[in-house]
């Protein structure tokens, strides 16, 4: 088993779930695949999708909603398989 | 030949040097919002200033060349690929044809350009070939760029290996100062509301495109009146005025706002001071989070400003004639 970091790509403000009033889109334990989307990252009033980018199981999460994020810095770790 | 988008990146657009002379009724002057960087590009690969380039913030596009071409890379300092391979940035290098062009993640600065020797062959619309995405026109079918777009090139006669030096090069920092003149309505402010604006830390918000960049800070103070006929109730409310490109807005007196080259062209906020035109350039490769102070200086710095930043241009435009 290996695991992969999910990147931001974009310099922005990262959000956790598709709106304030919804469940995040994932969650520790959650099973992805390369194509979930993971998290949202605002910038310039337009609303990016951070995809997974592999498939396996969501192990930790490390950017928290609303927070300031930068391009590279981690998102959340998927254990592949 | 053409450039097909395989990843368009994130409001990715084709500019130029703008589309001037049409502010009065309502057209802003487009064009890259770093105008340096988008010209370097062009020298770069031997291609007139205002050639039209891509110009992509904060994400770069993936791109694929249908024939050999001449490609260089200026802008914010983005990790720049050829066929996944590292290429340079601030240097023409040659492509062949079903190469593919793709980036990393942004490093410093904001907006990359890029520029094909011979140029994206758009067509000129109001003597210009930058995009105007507001209003739908200029540019690539008068919008940003999407996945499939296949942008014509026109003819060329560059070549490769030319570098901008070292020393030439800009660096990108998350702490900026920014030289403004104070004006036209600064007297709105009351003296309090003046100080907080130039002793103020802003930090610039996710908010952050060709039409405004806004910042975050402390809230600044107005004078209190009787709103003149015309005006909004808020104390940030004028009469309706042009907009300059450059010129800081307070809406209800929160979130300063500096208006880039697809500002609205007038309106009804209060503009208390103008970033100096030298410095526009470097508004547009800050991302958000980059720390922010306004410096006062007269409008005489103002013009030796810019008589410096044309002969630091002109420095560059020869080193590169030069390597020719």
């Amino acid at each position: 088993m290996s695991e992969h970091v999910v990147q931001s790509p974009l310099p922005g403000i990262f959000y956790t779930k598709p709106s304030p009033d919804q469940p995040p889109f994932v969650e520790v334990g959650s099973v992805v695949t390369a194509d979930t989307t993971v998290g949202l990252v605002e910038v310039m009033k337009q609303f990016a999708e951070v995809k997974a980018g592999v498939n396996g199981t969501v192990t930790e999460i490390h950017a928290e909603n609303e927070s300031i994020i930068g391009p590279g810095d981690g998102i959340l770790t998927v254990e592949k398989g | 030949m053409a450039v097909e988008i395989i990843e368009p990146g994130l409001a990715a657009s084709i500019q130029d040097r703008g589309r001037p002379g049409y502010y009065s009724v309502g057209i802003p002057p487009s064009g890259a919002a770093d105008l340096r960087a988008a010209v370097t590009a062009n020298l770069l690969v031997g291609n007139p200033p205002d050639a039209a380039v891509i110009e992509a913030p904060y994400m770069g596009p993936a791109l694929m060349f249908d024939a050999p071409a001449v490609v260089a890379v200026t802008g914010a300092t983005m990790p720049t690929l050829l066929n996944g391979a590292p290429a340079p940035q601030w240097e023409s290098f040659p492509v062949a044809a079903g190469d593919q062009l793709t980036f990393g993640f942004l490093r410093a600065g904001a907006r990359i350009y890029i520029a094909v020797a011979g140029g994206f062959d758009v067509p000129v619309v109001l003597g210009s070939r930058s995009t105007y995405a507001l209003g739908g026109f200029g540019g690539f079918g008068g919008r940003n760029l999407r996945k499939g777009d296949v942008i014509p090139v026109g003819r060329a006669n560059g070549g490769p290996g030319r570098a901008v030096p070292e020393e030439l090069r800009p660096a990108y920092r998350r702490e900026i100062e920014l030289r403004v003149v104070l004006g036209l309505y600064d007297y709105r402010l009351t003296e309090a509301g003046r100080n907080c604006l130039l002793e103020s830390e802003w930090t610039l918000t996710p908010v952050a495109d060709r039409t405004g960049f806004r910042y975050s800070g402390p809230v600044l103070e107005w004078e209190e009146r009787i709103q003149p006929f015309g005006a909004g109730s808020d104390p940030s409310n004028i009469v309706d005025a042009g907009y300059p490109i450059g010129s800081i807005q307070v809406p209800g007196g929160v979130e300063p706002i500096i208006l880039h080259r697809d500002a609205v062209s007038g309106g009804g906020y209060a503009m208390v001071a103008t970033v100096i035109s030298a410095d526009l350039n470097r508004v547009a490769q800050c991302s958000p989070g980059t720390r922010t102070r306004f410096v006062p200086v007269t409008l005489d710095e103002a013009l030796r400003a810019r008589a410096d930043d044309q002969a630091r241009a002109a420095r560059l435009r020869e080193a590169l004639e030069a390597t020719r």
